[in-house]
Formats: C-alpha cells, sequence, structure tokens
C-alpha cells in the first residue's frame, strides 16, 4: 500500500488508524524471518493511532499523514523502544528525546511502529554488520539488503509499511534502494535536520526516506525537510513547493561508470533507462568526469576522520554500555569500546586516528579536502551544461551474505557510485528501474545540484509516466 | 594496483590506544591486516594533482549560524539523563579513579 491507499481509506471510512497499524504490526510479524527489524512500538503506536482516530472522529485536523505508520532506521532517536545503532554500545540505550525528523512526521499524524535494522552506526553496505545479525535482501533471502539502512530498505519492499526512514552519508539508502527495488532519497545536505540521529560524518550525514512510489517520497522529504535550530546546518526551503526550479532538459550519463567494471546486467538496465528518458523527451548524452574514480579514496579518509571524532563521545561513562570489573578510567574507556563496538566501526575509528595525526595529517586529510574540492568543481562545471546527471546507483546487484568476507575494500567498492554526491551535499535519488534475469531488481542513480531536489522528482515521475502509457 | 603498506602491529597498537581501544591480541593482528589494505587502497589518490587546490570542510558555505542568546529550557530533565549512566552517586556520575 501507498501513503495514498492508506490515507484514502482512512479518509473514505474504510479503515482506522488503528487498523492500518494493526496491519503493519502483522506484516512486521509475517515478514520477522527477514530480520528488516530490530524491535516494535507497538503499544505507544497503537495509542498513537486511537488518539488520531479520536481527533478524525470529532472531524479535527489529524495532520497530512493521519494514521499512517513508517519505521525509523535504528539509528534515529525514537521513544517506545531503545535506539540501539545496531550496536552493543546502545543496546539499552532509551532516547530522552526523539529526533526532529521523526517529531516533524508524528506532528503530520504518521505513526513510528518500530526501528529498522542497519549495519551498526551504520557502518558499512551490507546491514551485515549489525551487532545483531544481519537482513536478508526482500527479494532473495540468501542475499544482503544492501545498506547502511538495509532493514529500512527491506521494510519498504515487503511492504510492511509505506515509507521508512534511513541515514545517508556515502550511499547508505541510495544502495539498499537499489538492492531491494524502492526508491530512496537522499537530500541536499541540510534539507532535513539530523538533530536527534547518531552522528557518523557530520559533513555528509543527511536524512532521507525509502518508499514505493515517487509522490510518497517527495511528501515524506517534503513533511520532513526545513530549518531546525537544533542542527545548524539546516537549509531554509528546499523542498518548498514555492521555490522555483529550473525544469529539466539536458542529461548527463556519468561514462566513467558504464564500462566493464559494472555488472552486464546493471549496464543493459541503466541503457534502458536511458531509453526510456529520451522517450520521455529529455536530451540525454555521455559526458566523461575523470575524477569520480577517485571519490571512494576521498570519502575513505574524510569519513573516517569524521567518525573517529563523532564517536569519540561512546566513553562508557555517561551513557551507552559499559564495561564491568574496571579498575581505571582509561580501561573503562578502552575496554567499554572494545566491547561495545564491531570491527569496522573499529577500523573506521582506527583509520580516522591515522589520517588525522601529526605527520599524516597533511598526506591524507588534508589532501582529501583538497581533491574535494575538485570533485565538486568538476560536478559544478557539468551543471553548467546539464540539468542532471546519470548513473547505475550500485556496480551490482545485491551479493550473496558473507561474500566480501572479510575484506572491507571489496565492501567498500559497492559505495563507488554514491559517495561523490554525498561529497559534494549534493542531492540524489535511486529509482528502480528493472530487474535482472534472477529476478533481483536494480536501480538508477539521478544526481542534480544543490537544492534542485524537486527535479529529481519530476523527472522520476515522468520517466516513470511515459514508460507505463508505451 | 598495490603499494604494499604494512602496517605493524606496535602501529596498531598506538592507534588503538589514540581510538581509546583495548583491543585483543587476535583482533589486533586481523586489523592490522585490514587497515594495511585500507591504506592500501586510498594511497591512489597521491595520483591526483592537489596543488594550490584550497580544501572543502563544509559543503553549503554555511558559516558561524547563530541562534538568539535566550536560554531554552530543554525537554529532557537532569534526572532523566543521568538516569541513563550506569553509575550515579548524589546527582553526578560515577566513574573509577583516574589515575
Amino acid at each position: 500500500m501507498t501513503i495514498n491507499d492508506i490515507l484514502s481509506s482512512i479518509e473514505a471510512g474504510k479503515m482506522t488508524a488503528r487498523q492500518a497499524v494493526e496491519a503493519a504490526l502483522k506484516k512486521a510479524d509475517e515478514t520477522s524471518e527477514y530480520a528488516a527489524l530490530l524491535s516494535l512500538t507497538s503499544e505507544r503506536a497503537l495509542n498513537r493511532a486511537d488518539e488520531i482516530d479520536a481527533k478524525l472522529e470529532k472531524g479535527e485536523d489529524a495532520g497530512r499523514l493521519a494514521g499512517v505508520p513508517f519505521v525509523a532506521k535504528d539509528n534515529f532517536l525514537a521513544f517506545g523502544a531503545p535506539t540501539t545503532a545496531a550496536s552493543k554500545m546502545l543496546e539499552n540505550f532509551k532516547a530522552p528525546l526523539q529526533a526532529t525528523a521523526v517529531e516533524k512526521l508524528e506532528q503530520a499524524g504518521a505513526i513510528c511502529i518500530g526501528k529498522a535494522n542497519l549495519d551498526a552506526f551504520a557502518h558499512g553496505g551490507s546491514t551485515e554488520n549489525s551487532a545483531f545479525g544481519p537482513t536478508s535482501n526482500a527479494h532473495d533471502k540468501t542475499r544482503v539488503a544492501g545498506g547502511s539502512s538495509g532493514g529500512s530498505a527491506v521494510a519498504t519492499a515487503l511492504d510492511v509499511v509505506p515509507f521508512t526512514l534511513g541515514s545517508d552519508t556515502g550511499g547508505s539508502i541510495r544502495q539498499p534502494a537499489s538492492f531491494n527495488g524502492v526508491i530512496g532519497v537522499k537530500p541536499t545536505y541540510g534539507t532535513v535536520s539530523r538533530y536527534g540521529v547518531v552522528a557518523m560524518a557530520s559533513s555528509t550525514d543527511t536524512v532521507g526516506c525509502f518508499a514505493k512510489s515517487v509522490d510518497d517520497a517527495e511528501l515524506v522529504m517534503e513533511i520532513m525537510s526545513g530549518r531546525d535550530d537544533k542542527d545548524m546546518t539546516t537549509l531554509g526551503d528546499v523542498m518548498d513547493s514555492a521555490k522555483a526550479v529550473k525544469p529539466v532538459k539536458k542529461i548527463g550519463v556519468i561514462s566513467d561508470f558504464m564500462n566493464g567494471d559494472v555488472d552486464n546486467e546493471v549496464l543493459k538496465i541503466t541503457e534502458a533507462y536511458v531509453e526510456k528518458m529520451k522517450a520521455a523527451g529529455y536530451e540525454v548524452e555521455p559526458v566523461s568526469m575523470p575524477i569520480i574514480k577517485h571519490s571512494l579514496a576521498m570519502y575513505y579518509i574524510i569519513v573516517p576522520a569524521e567518525v573517529s571524532s563523532n564517536l569519540a563521545r561512546y566513553d562508557g561513562v555517561r551513557y551507552g554500555h559499559r564495561a564491568e570489573g574496571i579498575k581505571t578510567l582509561a580501561e573503562l574507556y578502552g575496554k567499554s569500546r572494545d566491547e561495545g563496538f564491531v570491527t569496522e566501526n573499529k577500523r573506521r575509528i582506527m583509520i580516522g586516528s591515522y589520517v588525522l595525526s601529526s605527520g599524516y595529517f597533511d598526506a591524507y586529510y588534508m589532501k582529501a579536502q583538497k581533491a574535494r574540492t575538485k570533485l565538486i568543481d568538476k560536478y559544478k562545471q557539468l551543471f553548467e551544461s546539464y540539468d542532471l546527471l546519470v548513473s547505475p546507483t550500485a556496480p551490482t546487484p545485491a551479493f550473496k551474505l558473507g561474500a566480501t568476507g572479510d575484506d572491507p575494500v571489496q565492501m567498500y567498492l559497492a559505495d563507488a557510485m554514491v559517495v561523490g554526491p554525498s561529497l559534494a551535499g549534493l542531492p540524489a535519488i535511486s529509482v528502480p528501474a528493472g530487474d535482472t534475469p534472477d529476478g533481483l531488481p536494480v536501480g538508477v542513480q539521478l544526481i542534480g545540484w544543490r537544492e534542485t531536489d524537486r527535479s529529481l522528482f519530476a523527472v522520476a515521475r515522468k520517466v516513470e509516466e511515459v514508460a507505463n502509457d508505451n | 594496483m598495490s603499494y604494499m603498506t604494512n602496517v605493524t602491529l606496535e602501529e596498531v597498537q598506538h592507534l588503538a590506544t589514540l581510538s581509546s581501544l583495548q583491543l585483543s591480541d587476535d583482533e589486533a593482528t586481523s586489523l592490522s591486516r585490514d587497515i594495511s589494505n585500507i591504506l592500501d587502497y586510498i594511497n591512489q589518490l597521491d595520483e591526483l594533482d592537489t596543488e594550490g587546490v584550497e580544501p572543502t570542510y563544509q559543503v553549503t558555505d554555511l558559516s558561524n549560524v547563530w541562534r538568539d542568546d535566550v536560554a531554552v529550557d530543554s525537554s529532557v530533565s537532569r534526572e532523566e539523563l543521568l538516569s541513563l549512566s550506569k553509575d550515579q552517586l548524589d546527582n553526578q556520575v560515577k566513574v573509577p579513579k583516574v589515575l
């Protein structure tokens, strides 16, 4: 069901908010073998549904999403269940406040029914790094969900709820969206407040969503976006419907991602999507972006640096896991962090410490931030001639659980196509473009210049409409 | 491409100390291999000429965004915050001795 299906059923009196929530909870239970969710907030959700039903009965305005159930990735602080970030560190952490994004959705009448699995602290591209076990792909249980927002993508694909929340620091919404055949939105940096979302890399962290229709995704982004005094990086009106957005005419296909390094089925499906774009009346041509091949190296310097800083707060003192049988404060820090973090967290923290340490700072961290300027300049130059860029979202469809073994670099390569827009703060969405002969979904990534988020939805919608008409 | 970076066990333990991580010997050994592999990968950035380029730390060019200098009451009480900590005494968080 889409958001609009639920809203119109409730409006027509065919369904109550309580029934919508009960149906979602039932679906969550029936699909529990996929391990998409870490917890349910059943009691609170049902109480909220009753409040909304009471309002509706009295003819009061209950909001634009009145009675629509959703799921938040478990790195969003929310009431009704612990906020774990899929880590032992926060296994028992009861959030004393809610994320602004969750608050805004609740004010609009939406109802959070549970929390979705992720790679611990959002570090990973498969959800295999969850301290509580991996999530299975919605289309093939032997394959990964993608990540880090794997649980959210799978919960959307399995139709537990019409939309879910995710965070995208370097592809964590777009890549699992591609792997599970749903829409995944990473907005312009600063579109949605990150207040109350477990911080990973502050210069690229964004809040976005998964949905099954372009309309639903756009509506959810519209409700969540806006300035928040509690996150000073937020911009004013990215999703404002009054905001003028230049119509898209010319589209560039990033040719650096259309070669032999990419899975053949992914290439074919992307090419077919490009044909649909042409059929929809867009002028599409290949563009070359040589610097993009270095974006992953930049990302895996800058992001670990910020991770090492942001995760310094987990010291076992004020909240989170505290090791037992400890004699000194230094030991308390060291043991609590050793026990509370998964290996990938430790890798990133230590790489961060490495690239920031004296002697290596200029060679790694500063070098990467300069390279980032060059990457942004290249995007800027391309967007002078093109209104939109396109590429596959990921180099392959969902891979097998355990396929990357314990080689972190193999896992990082799954992010090759999605980190560029993150480093440049650009909006990018992954839209389902087709399935491989094995039935695995493949997504295509649409990228815009900053604050042109609405254009991405407009193009995705038009391509969908034209394709449906033919 | 491989630059064959080799991060020794000693260097890993130093990084762990900088990161406040008390690692087991087994994990330190596997992390020395992982970190070497990751550094091998990111070293490819050497191929890119960044001479004379300014670094970018913040992408939307915002800087020093202030709110009004007025006290705002938090929705979270002192008691609630303290209750998140594992050990408390007299309205304070209790920790083991520092030295």
